[in-house]
């Protein structure tokens, strides 16, 4: 390609090199490694993923423990894996959209739209790297929940695969919140409407209570929202129980909402003055 | 004749805004092509589209003979952009933006480090590269996002007021850093708002105003359409301003007005320079002492009242 003259006259850039392979991972990577990079610097970004699966487990155990089981005990043993499918998703996608949002606002992605890179990659590169905060969550969420009481009944294996779950359904539903960074203006709202997007979702589920104590209408929600064939499968996964269906259930939903998230987000994003 | 890059017949609109009504803008390779108009003008929105950021509703734009909307990928390919915006990243330093950007273009790590030391010492900015960009000052921001543009060895780099909001001592040492950006053979695209900008650097002006281009040509003929330059005197003893502007009125032939008090201003056609040396010799010999005097080009407002007969001010009020 390097010693193509145009019909102006114009020689290729003499930088310009044969096109090297894996273009669209190498540079997702690299701009993932670019905003691992700006938490390491903002560390403070990190503290709702601190925080977030301490406050939610110490909240959901003493508030409900008493009423639902008759001991927290035995309801840190039924709630937590639900705890870590919602805490997942809620830190995973909160932040994902913000930074997208700020990142086109600041012109930094004026500058990678204008490079001969993938236009997916600047935002597949932005949700890689927010993947430490899934890990970071799961680490304080299972350490909080071992001090609490919470014991694994399966194996080590197994509760990787549920943390590992959680953050795959986390990782595609973030896509709509990379759709709404992309599509909203205003920072605030853009919180906003992540927000109320996700709740439903994140609490609408047969997380906190068995789902036959709730009225018909959220029986059927709960039924029907994809959160809660995870939360079966990671309490499957954690404490035993059916686990191939649901997981089987959450990686479709996984894939489904990844097949029509991302591309959506990347046509807004190519289209977006 | 081939241009580096040409824009024919570009509209744009946003909603029932019309950015662009029809834009033509061209430039030969290793020329400056300064594009001069008020805040709304739609040079922004020019560059977005020769950038292929954005698309062009009608008309054509071409980079080195690639469409920018059917071939924006190979245009991308050949272009540098620094937007009006910093368009650096502020939580890393001025050596991983420069480096990011290297490997993103698929130069090696090593290529990409040793490209990146060449521009920051070329755009002096060796001693602070390894610090965060969000402890830099506005003007070494500036320079670092010159330098961005630059990473790739661009053919044609676009730049969006690249010296909006510096210093006029910053000002001029971007000027400088600019005008060796086409030292390789690169074309620059360079929009302002500043006449005196456009005048010392852009080998020809395109002037646009409400999204067409209501002139084009070297600094030296727009000034001619303009009026030419400016003789400005201030006495030191405001008695004596009618000295002074009968001093004016010989060397200029034409009728000084004091347009602010005790501040009396002649417009000079054709040699500029000789008339403001006769008003320096005469003043000395009438023994007037002046706390200011100045010859200078006529304002973006003087030019556009020239071309369009409107003031920039209402413009940017409209806008």
């Amino acid at each position: 390609m390097s010693d193509i003259v145009l019909e102006s006259g114009l020689a290729v850039r003499e930088g310009a090199r044969p096109r090297r392979r894996h273009r669209l991972v190498r540079h997702s990577l690299l701009l993932a490694g670019r905003s691992l990079t700006k938490t390491r610097r903002n560390p403070g970004l990190l503290l709702d993923a601190l925080f977030m699966p301490i406050i939610f487990l110490l909240l959901f155990v003493y508030l409900f423990g008493g009423a639902v089981s008759g001991s927290t005990q035995e309801y840190l043993q039924y709630i937590f894996p639900g705890v870590l499918v919602m805490t997942l998703l809620l830190v995973g996608m909160l932040s994902t959209g913000l930074s997208i949002n700020t990142d086109v606002k600041k012109g930094v992605f004026d500058r990678f739209r204008s490079l001969p890179i993938g236009r997916s990659a600047p935002l597949v590169g932005n949700v890689l790297g927010d993947t430490i905060r899934y890990v970071v969550a799961a680490v304080v969420l299972f350490a909080t929940g071992y001090l609490l009481g919470f014991r694994v009944e399966t194996d080590p294996l197994s509760a990787l695969a549920a943390a590992a779950l959680a953050t795959a359904l986390g990782f595609s539903l973030g896509w709509i919140n990379v759709l709404i960074g992309v599509l909203i203006k205003e920072e605030v709202i853009v919180q906003t409407v992540a927000f109320l997007g996700i709740f439903p979702l994140a609490f609408g589920t047969n997380m906190a209570v068995p789902t036959d104590t709730l009225p018909g209408w959220l029986q059927a929600w709960v039924k029907v929202n994809p959160v809660s064939d995870a939360v079966d499968a990671s309490r499957g996964l954690l404490t035993g129980g059916p686990v191939a269906e649901p997981a089987t259930m959450t990686l479709l939903w996984s894939a489904g909402f990844l097949v029509v998230f991302c591309p959506l987000a990347v046509y807004v994003y190519r289209r977006r003055s | 004749m081939s241009y580096a890059f040409q824009a024919d017949g570009l509209v744009k609109r946003f909603g029932k805004t019309t950015a662009l009504a029809g834009v033509e803008l061209a430039a030969r390779p290793g020329t400056v092509l300064g594009v001069l108009g008020p805040n709304g003008a739609g040079k922004t929105t020019a560059v977005r589209v020769l950038a292929t950021l954005l698309r062009p509703d009608a008309g054509r734009a071409e980079v080195g003979g690639l469409d920018v909307v059917r071939d924006a990928a190979k245009v991308r390919e050949l272009i540098g952009l620094t937007g009006q915006y910093a368009s650096v990243d502020e939580d890393l330093t001025a050596v991983e933006n420069l480096v990011l950007i290297g490997r993103l273009l698929d130069m090696s790590k090593a290529e990409a480090q040793a490209r990146a030391a060449d521009l920051l010492e070329r755009f002096e900015l060796t001693g602070d590269a390894g610090r965060r960009v969000s402890t830099y000052s506005g003007g070494m921001r500036r320079r670092l996002d010159l330098a961005a543009s630059m990473i790739g060895r661009p053919t044609v780099i676009f730049l969006d007021e690249p010296t909006t909001g510096l210093d006029p001592g910053k000002r001029e040492e971007a000027w400088r850093l600019i005008r060796s950006m086409t030292d390789g053979g690169g074309t620059v695209l360079l929009t302002t708002q500043y006449l005196e900008e456009a005048d010392a650097l852009a080998d020809e002006i395109t002037v646009i105003d409400r999204g067409t281009v209501i002139a084009t040509g070297t600094p030296a003929e727009l000034k001619r359409i303009a009026g030419g330059q400016t003789i400005t005197a201030r006495p030191r003893d405001p008695k004596r301003l009618v000295e002074v502007a009968a001093i004016l009125n010989a060397v200029s032939g034409r009728e000084a007005e004091s347009l602010r008090r005790d501040v009396i201003s002649v417009p000079v056609s054709g040699d500029g320079e000789h008339a403001f040396a006769e008003a320096v010799r005469r003043l000395d010999a009438a023994g007037i002492g002046v706390t200011e005097l100045s010859l200078r080009l006529p304002s973006l407002d003087e030019v556009f009242f020239t071309l369009t007969g409107h003031r920039t001010e209402e413009e940017e009020a409209a806008a």
